[in-house]
């Protein structure tokens, strides 16, 4: 049981940190550079993606020995697309102003790679618990990349953060964050950071990962 | 106004003002992958121009004469992904057979396309969606805008991706800080084209 505990917290903190999917596999760009526009979008984003990669990982995981192996993808795709539509509505009824304002990206999580590539690499081979684990995981990675990245921008962009001003009323905004040439930059700019801070981790990051192998 | 004018103007406005990657953020993962050789590059644009046009033609066929008449649109996400799948698959045995010249040339990128937003985002895009010109003209969405709308934008995303090929088989001889080799540098210099794509706002 103590073995499959840790097992399980590796499988999370793997997808929230150490295979980060937008800052270490840098899968998803789409939405991590559309909706980025205010840390709210991001957080909405986020947890719809959330949801969906939870749920398609749990059902993929049931049908793994069902799934004949030549049909996995288009099999997959459906799963991931019954769930995309169940948030879509959930998201339509509940919060409509997040929902107008994320607009297409929500259908477009059909095809965000970073569900697909966990169904396929992960939920695929493994049994029900760990592939639910591993879409929290996943998904809270993403949400925290793409709310640091919202906030990130909105702060420069139009001086607030979930709407709250920082600044006060004699910042001047740096517009260009919040039109689509500042989701480019800044997200180039926050992977270079990302490989200046693993960089410098690396043999830190190392020994752990040596001593983390041992204990299993 | 002439119809044809209406059309070039409506190409503009696809290719240059509303550019695919560079101010509507679709088809980034393919932008990112598969930009740095420019043969490469032009062979991904011209598929994903051939299926986003036929995409474009037939979800629009599929929402307005299948799902629409039944009262199914809250599938419409579902279906369009089976369409665009499918289509996928057709043309890919379509070119095997009829042209294995191309299909060599293009035959790596195809199943890639399945999952590029852009052919997805199109598709979303054509129902009841329009495009309003500087010049306040309206341009409704029908069948033959829709299906323009795919080819116009696909050949946003054609010249996009080659314009970055081109930059990136620069940058291999070009000194680079260390961490900001790889997608980095290429995301810095793809936020640098779109601020020159936001010049040609309120040209259509």
């Amino acid at each position: 049981m103590e073995k499959k505990q840790q097992k399980l917290s590796s499988v999370f903190l793997g997808g929230v940190i150490t295979e980060n999917p937008t800052f270490r596999l840098v899968l998803g760009t789409c939405p991590t550079m559309a909706v980025t526009t205010s840390a709210l979008n991001g957080l909405g984003m986020g947890a719809a993606a959330t949801f969906v990669l939870i749920g398609s990982n749990v059902v993929i995981s049931l049908l793994r020995n069902f799934i004949p192996d030549k049909i996995r993808i288009p099999s997959f795709i459906v799963v991931i697309c019954t769930f995309v539509t169940m948030v879509q509505m959930f998201m339509q009824a509940f919060v409509p102003d997040l929902y107008a304002s994320l607009g297409m990206f929500i259908p477009l999580i059909v095809v965000n790679c970073i569900i697909l590539a966990r169904a396929e690499a992960f939920a695929s081979k493994n049994p029900v618990l760990p592939s639910a684990v591993d879409g929290l995981g996943m998904g809270l990675g993403f949400t925290l990349a793409i709310t640091l990245m919202g906030a990130i921008r909105e702060i420069i962009g139009s001086g607030t953060v979930f709407g709250l001003s920082v600044f006060g009323a004699s910042f001047e905004p740096m517009l260009l964050m919040v039109l689509p040439a500042g989701g480019f930059l800044v997200f180039g700019l926050m992977l270079a950071a990302i490989n200046i801070i693993t960089g410098k981790f690396t043999a830190k990051k190392a020994a752990a990962a040596d001593e983390a192998e041992e204990e299993v | 106004m002439n119809e044809l004018v209406k059309i070039l103007l409506f190409m503009v406005s696809c290719v240059l003002t509303h550019n695919f990657i560079f101010s509507r953020f679709l088809g980034c993962c393919p932008f990112l992958g598969v930009s740095s050789k420019v043969e490469t590059a032009f062979g991904m644009g011209m598929a994903v121009t051939f299926v986003m046009a036929l995409a474009s033609l037939f979800t629009y066929m599929v929402y307005h004469w299948m799902l629409v008449p039944l009262g199914l649109e809250y599938l419409s996400t579902i279906a369009f992904i089976l369409v665009i799948a499918s289509l996928v698959q057709v043309v890919e045995m379509f070119l095997k057979k009829s042209a294995p010249s191309l299909y060599s040339a293009l035959g790596i990128y195809l199943p890639l396309i399945t999952t590029n937003c852009a052919v997805l985002g199109v598709c979303i895009l054509n129902i009841g969606g329009s495009t309003t010109l500087a010049n306040g003209m309206v341009i409704e969405y029908n069948l033959l805008y829709s299906v323009l709308n795919g080819v116009f934008g696909a050949l946003g995303f054609l010249l996009a991706i080659v314009l970055m090929a081109g930059v990136r088989e620069r940058l291999e001889s070009a000194h680079i800080a260390t961490p900001l080799k790889g997608f980095s540098i290429s995301l810095i210099i793809a936020g640098l084209m779109s601020i020159a794509f936001m010049g040609f706002n309120g040209l259509v």
